[in-house]
């Protein structure tokens, strides 16, 4: 065995996967780490730093943005924390591991980077007050998780932008208990979807300034997926009156679907749509990385009168990192027009 | 009719078992000789490649200290935050039991790409690394490692030999070096727009992957060696063969004759004396890869110690072979057979059905071919000036060796047959006239065993030349280089401020040895400032110079370059060198630097200081009238470990232990060559016993008796082998001075002074005309037994 596949390793937490354990090793057992529970309270701005006794945490920033010609662009910074073992300890001997995943789409083309660092030797890490994130030489950071400043860099491409918060955190499932199976399995959720971004891309033609929208997912746990699932199509969608949806479903291996998500007012307030509440279904694939991945959905959510086309700006969207997913931005059409971005995992 | 025509073609070696033994050995010792030394040369790769892929080596760039061995960790995080895409990589040794282990530690989460094997697959070697405190380890040292350390101990044979390898954390704790790290291994790839690598650490250095230094490029030199060699035997060996098959063949000839008469095709023939080679040859051939795998085992230790002491390369001691190799070797005994007998077959396709046979039209044969042998011979040896004169590099130097050899060897008949017909001239009486006459007689049947002594005697007088002279120089070089009576080496400037006072104080010189590794004229070069005075003024022989070197160097106006860096770059005294972009100096002098792969620039100690004021002297020579008392105060004043003083004698007694080992198996290849050719002479004089009795008859019956005829016989050989004695000397010195000037040189950048040893050629020929005497023994024997009624029996044919 050679190094070049450990990296795939850190994220499936060893054993090696097998069927049945969920996308990336998520459905494995959680032993010794904390489990989330219902009913959370959260203290800010802690909260927004790492929680190293759960097992996996994420500061998920996704944007759509706009070329001084109108070309929309996608762009996103990921840091995730991912752990051995329960708990932190100073130097090489962290059980913590940290990687990050950055990327631009652009109409014709999907640049992806990818970091890889051990806890503990300041290499990576998030610090809450005064807010930082960062891993080698990319960082969101700033006074707080209000004001951020955000960079990244891959061999064909590079970014640096601002965010400003112009709404309210946004908590999902019941008070950011986020739950994920009909088993009971659940995250800590929520969201700062109020981001207006500016800034510019460094691509191979050149240099855009663009701006538009950013959203912020925070989520930790320690067994997010039941065994049987097998990976998700997640939502984040903004509208053009402002409201915002955020909508997920969870495949499982019998077929069956596990669907969540929440509704989001202009000013914040939240409603929560539980398993029957909103459908997901693929219109169309595309064979990206020799894979039929849906790029084109129908979204329904009957209680709010919406049902639209959900249709990927590059269908070819695809992370091509240890741990191969597709992300990329989304344009929104039929009862309801918008943007947004649109996450699918587990598609072999 | 084939069954027929096989069991003719087998009858005669039933009845000729001395041609078929020799035909089976010489072809089982050239195939020896030759796996042997491919089975070295993969053994050694495969370690180098092994090293390679655990550290990088081969692929990837790496940042490297500037100064000392030492990288803080902070630097590696500074790197990373500004962009730079490396894995950290710390490497030390420890001692486990008798062995010494070299233990790199690495991060896998940035270790770029492919940077090492880990372990077998189906473990977790993830977990393991990241938190399980497991060192991976070569099997051989394994078990003392085990013994050694609290962690738990995995044996990985893909890991190279005396190598463990373990995460960078466990390393920094092993090691006792928190916080340190030896070097970075760079990504291929790398982010847009981080910044350059001054500007974030100055203190490193980018070293490419592929360099002139690298271990691959500098042990080729020492396995081209190692090839000539196997080749040289390999060529000794199919002389053998070919005089075996030759002879047979036109033993046969009446056989054959007869064969073609009854109907057999001469097509069916051909094909049916291939198969029988084929044979032999697959016979021999898995003899000879037995015995070479033997030679390989019992000559890799050293081969290992060569390569470890000459380059710092390690080569595992235990004998692995790639079924390929086992295939290899049938095949180059078949190839080598099939080159033996195409002259054979060759001659057999244009027989005339109706040709008379027997061994006095071979000779007589033989002495036509010798005039296109001689004018051959002259060509090639005309070939071997031309072709240095063409070109450079090590291929070309070997090409016109060959050249060289072959072309003496070729020529060598032609030089006995003049050197016996004068004989004859000379020679009074009619006996003298009949041994004169008789020697020549038989020069065709034995040249070619002759050819093989000549070769055999050659490789020895050039070889050891060259080893002595070698030896001779460098043993000055030593007592010119090491002249201070102890070295110290510091673990940082407190304790070598301590050592600096301590030896002011006791009234010793203090040496620095300052030294930074730099690119210069596009090749890593050490730069080493010196203390000029008269430990380097008085000892210092320039192969080169201009004016008053120290004085020049001393004031900075000047510097010295090595040989390695004078030819590579062909920088020499009069020469500018541009050490720092305001620093272009001229070159003064230029120094042997025997033992030492790479190039090397000495400054003054002022003009150092002022280029590269970060760098501090860690190790110090140290002059003293009394070595052994300011030894004692450095341990127990200045509180340095005693490992940390090597006084001057043990090192020059590990420096010559070094070049001695790596010797040994190019003197054991030799041995060797000769032991095949003194069977080439036995075995021709044994197959000619036979086939003289009716020329030896006539003798006996004018009176000579067996013993005298058995006398004369062993008086043949030995003026045989004293004359090819003769002309081996001036070959051997060519060789010898080919391997100097012109080999040396390419090989590893110096070139070396002759010296001649003619006590030791002396012994040489002594050793090598008792060998060509004790193989005639046995033939003489045998002809001083031959029973009269076998003599008389010549004359009862001929009635």
């Amino acid at each position: 065995m050679r190094l070049e596949i450990l990296p795939l390793l850190v994220l499936l937490a060893v054993p090696l996967p097998a069927a049945g354990q969920g996308f990336a090793g998520m459905g494995t057992e959680a032993q010794g780490f904390a489990m989330p529970k219902p009913d959370p309270s959260f203290t800010f701005p802690a909260d927004h730093g790492a929680h190293p006794d759960y097992r996996i945490e994420w500061w998920y920033l996704t944007a759509n943005l706009e070329g001084p010609d109108g070309t929309p662009y996608g762009l996103q910074w990921t840091l995730f924390r991912s752990a051995l073992a329960p708990g932190e300890a100073e130097g090489w001997e962290s059980p913590q591991i940290w990687f990050a995943h950055a990327a631009v789409t652009t109409p014709k083309a999907h640049y992806s980077a990818e970091r890889f660092a051990r806890g503990g030797i300041g290499q990576a890490g998030v610090i809450a007050d005064p807010f930082a994130a960062w891993i080698d030489d990319w960082r969101m950071a700033g006074e707080s998780l209000d004001n951020l400043a955000l960079r990244a860099s891959g061999e064909s491409f590079a970014y640096t932008m601002e965010l400003r918060a112009e709404g309210p955190l946004v908590f999902h499932g019941e008070g950011g208990y986020s739950v994920k199976s009909a088993q009971g399995q659940a995250s800590y959720y929520y969201s700062q979807p109020f981001y207006r971004i500016a800034g510019a891309l460094t691509l191979p033609e050149g240099e855009v300034e663009v701006s538009g929208s950013a959203w912020l997912d925070r989520e930790w746990s320690s067994q997010p997926l039941a065994e049987n699932q097998t990976g998700w199509d997640w939502f984040s969608l903004t509208f053009d009156g402002g409201a915002k949806l955020m909508a997920f479903q969870l495949r499982q291996t019998d077929g069956g679907t596990f669907e969540s998500g929440t509704w989001i007012a202009p000013d914040g307030a939240t409603r929560a749509l539980g398993d029957d509440a909103l459908a997901a279904t693929p219109l169309a694939t595309t064979e990206v990385a020799g894979r039929a991945v849906p790029t084109r959905w129908r979204l329904e959510v009957p209680d709010r009168h919406l049902d639209v086309t959900v249709e990927a700006i590059n269908p070819a969207a695809w992370m091509d990192t240890s741990v191969p997913y597709w992300e990329g931005p989304v344009r929104v059409r039929g009862s309801h027009e918008g943007r947004g971005y649109l996450e699918m995992t587990g598609y072999e | 009719m084939t069954a027929a025509a096989l069991s003719a073609l087998w009858s005669y070696w039933r009845r000729n078992p001395i041609q078929l033994f020799t035909l089976v050995a010489g072809l089982a010792l050239a195939t020896a000789l030759w796996s042997g030394v491919q089975a070295l040369n993969a053994q050694a790769r495969a370690s180098y490649d092994a090293a390679a892929a655990v550290l990088g080596e081969g692929r990837f760039d790496q940042l490297v200290p500037r100064v000392g061995e030492t990288i803080p960790q902070e630097t590696w995080l500074a790197l990373r935050r500004a962009g730079w895409q490396a894995g950290p990589v710390l490497e030390g040794s420890l001692r486990a039991g008798q062995s010494r282990v070299r233990l790199v530690g690495i991060d896998p989460l940035t270790a770029p790409g492919s940077a090492g094997p880990v372990t077998q697959a189906g473990e977790a070697p993830l977990q393991a690394f990241l938190s399980d405190d497991v060192i991976f380890a070569h099997p051989e040292i394994a078990e003392a490692l085990a013994a050694t350390l609290p962690q738990t101990v995995v044996e990985d044979p893909g890991l190279a030999p005396g190598t463990a390898l373990t995460d960078i954390g466990v390393a920094q704790r092993v090691l006792d070096r928190p916080g340190e790290l030896s070097r970075l291994i760079l990504e291929e790839t790398q982010p847009r727009g981080r910044p350059p690598l001054d500007r974030v650490a100055p203190g490193l250095v980018e070293r490419p992957s592929q360099q002139t230094s690298d271990i691959g490029q500098l042990t080729d030199s020492f396995h081209l060696n190692l090839t000539a060699f196997g080749l040289l035997s390999f060529a000794v060996g199919i002389f053998i063969v070919h005089g075996a098959i030759g002879l047979a063949f036109e033993q046969r000839r009446a056989m054959l004759r007869t064969l073609r008469t009854l109907g057999l095709p001469l097509r069916r023939l051909m094909v049916l004396m291939g198969l029988e080679l084929a044979a032999i040859a697959l016979v021999a051939g898995t003899i000879g890869v037995a015995l070479g795998y033997v030679l390989a085992a019992s000559l890799l230790p050293d081969v290992a110690a060569t390569l470890e002491g000459l380059y710092g390369a390690q080569v595992s001691g235990a004998l692995r072979l790639h079924p390929a190799w086992w295939l290899s070797g049938l095949g180059i005994a078949l190839l080598g057979t099939a080159l033996a007998a195409s002259g054979a077959f060759w001659r057999i396709a244009r027989m005339p059905v109706l040709a008379s046979g027997g061994a006095r039209a071979w000779a007589v044969a033989a002495g036509r071919r010798r005039g296109v042998q001689a004018a051959a011979a002259l060509l090639l040896m005309l070939a071997a000036p031309a072709l240095l004169a063409v070109g450079e590099g090590l291929i070309l130097g070997f090409a016109s060796l060959a050249c060289l050899l072959i072309g003496a060897a070729l020529l060598l008949p032609s030089l006995l047959d003049l050197a016996l017909a004068a004989g004859e001239r000379l020679a009074r009486g009619v006996r003298p006239a009949w041994f004169w006459a008789d020697t020549r007689q038989q020069l065709p049947g034995l040249s070619l065993a002759l050819m093989a002594l000549l070769l055999a005697m050659a490789a020895n007088v050039g070889v050891s030349t060259m080893v002595s002279s070698f030896r001779l120089t460098f043993e000055g070089f030593l007592d010119q280089r090491l002249t201070a009576e102890l070295y110290a080496s510091t673990d940082g400037s407190a304790q070598a401020a301590a050592l600096q006072d301590l030896a002011a104080a006791r009234g010793a010189k203090v040496l620095p040895i300052l030294s930074i590794e730099s690119r210069l004229a596009d090749r890593q070069v050490e730069i080493r400032g010196l203390r000029v005075g008269p430990s380097y003024t008085e000892t210092w022989a320039f192969l080169a110079r201009d004016g008053d070197v120290w004085d020049r160097v001393a004031a900075g106006e000047a510097v010295i370059v090595n040989e390695q860096l004078a030819r590579r770059a062909d920088l020499w005294p009069g020469d500018r060198l541009t050490l720092a972009p305001d620093h272009r100096l001229p070159i003064a002098g230029v120094v042997g630097d025997y033992g030492n792969p790479n190039g090397q620039v000495v400054t003054g100690e002022d003009l150092f200081r002022d280029l590269f004021p970060e760098v501090r002297a860690t190790r110090f020579g140290l002059r003293s009238d009394d070595p052994e008392q300011l030894r004692q105060a450095l341990v127990g004043d200045a509180g340095l470990d005693p490992g940390q003083i090597v006084d001057q004698s043990s090192l020059k007694s590990f420096s010559m232990g070094v070049f001695e080992r790596t010797f040994t198996v190019t003197a054991a290849l030799n041995v060797l060559t000769l032991a095949v050719a003194g069977f080439a002479i036995l075995m021709s004089l044994l197959t000619l016993a036979g086939m003289r009795v009716p020329q030896l008859a006539p003798a006996w019956a004018l009176g000579l008796t067996r013993g005298e005829l058995g006398r004369l016989e062993l008086m043949r050989a030995g003026v045989l082998a004293a004359l090819t004695l003769v002309a081996a000397l001036p070959l051997g010195l060519a060789l010898a001075w080919m391997l100097l000037a012109v080999i040396n040189v390419e090989a590893f950048g110096w070139r070396l002074p002759m010296f001649l040893f003619p006590d030791d050629y002396a012994r040489l020929g002594a050793l090598a005309l008792a060998a060509a005497v004790a193989a005639a023994v046995w033939p003489a024997l045998r002809l001083a037994r031959t029973p009269p009624s076998a003599l008389l029996k010549v004359f009862a044919n001929e009635a």
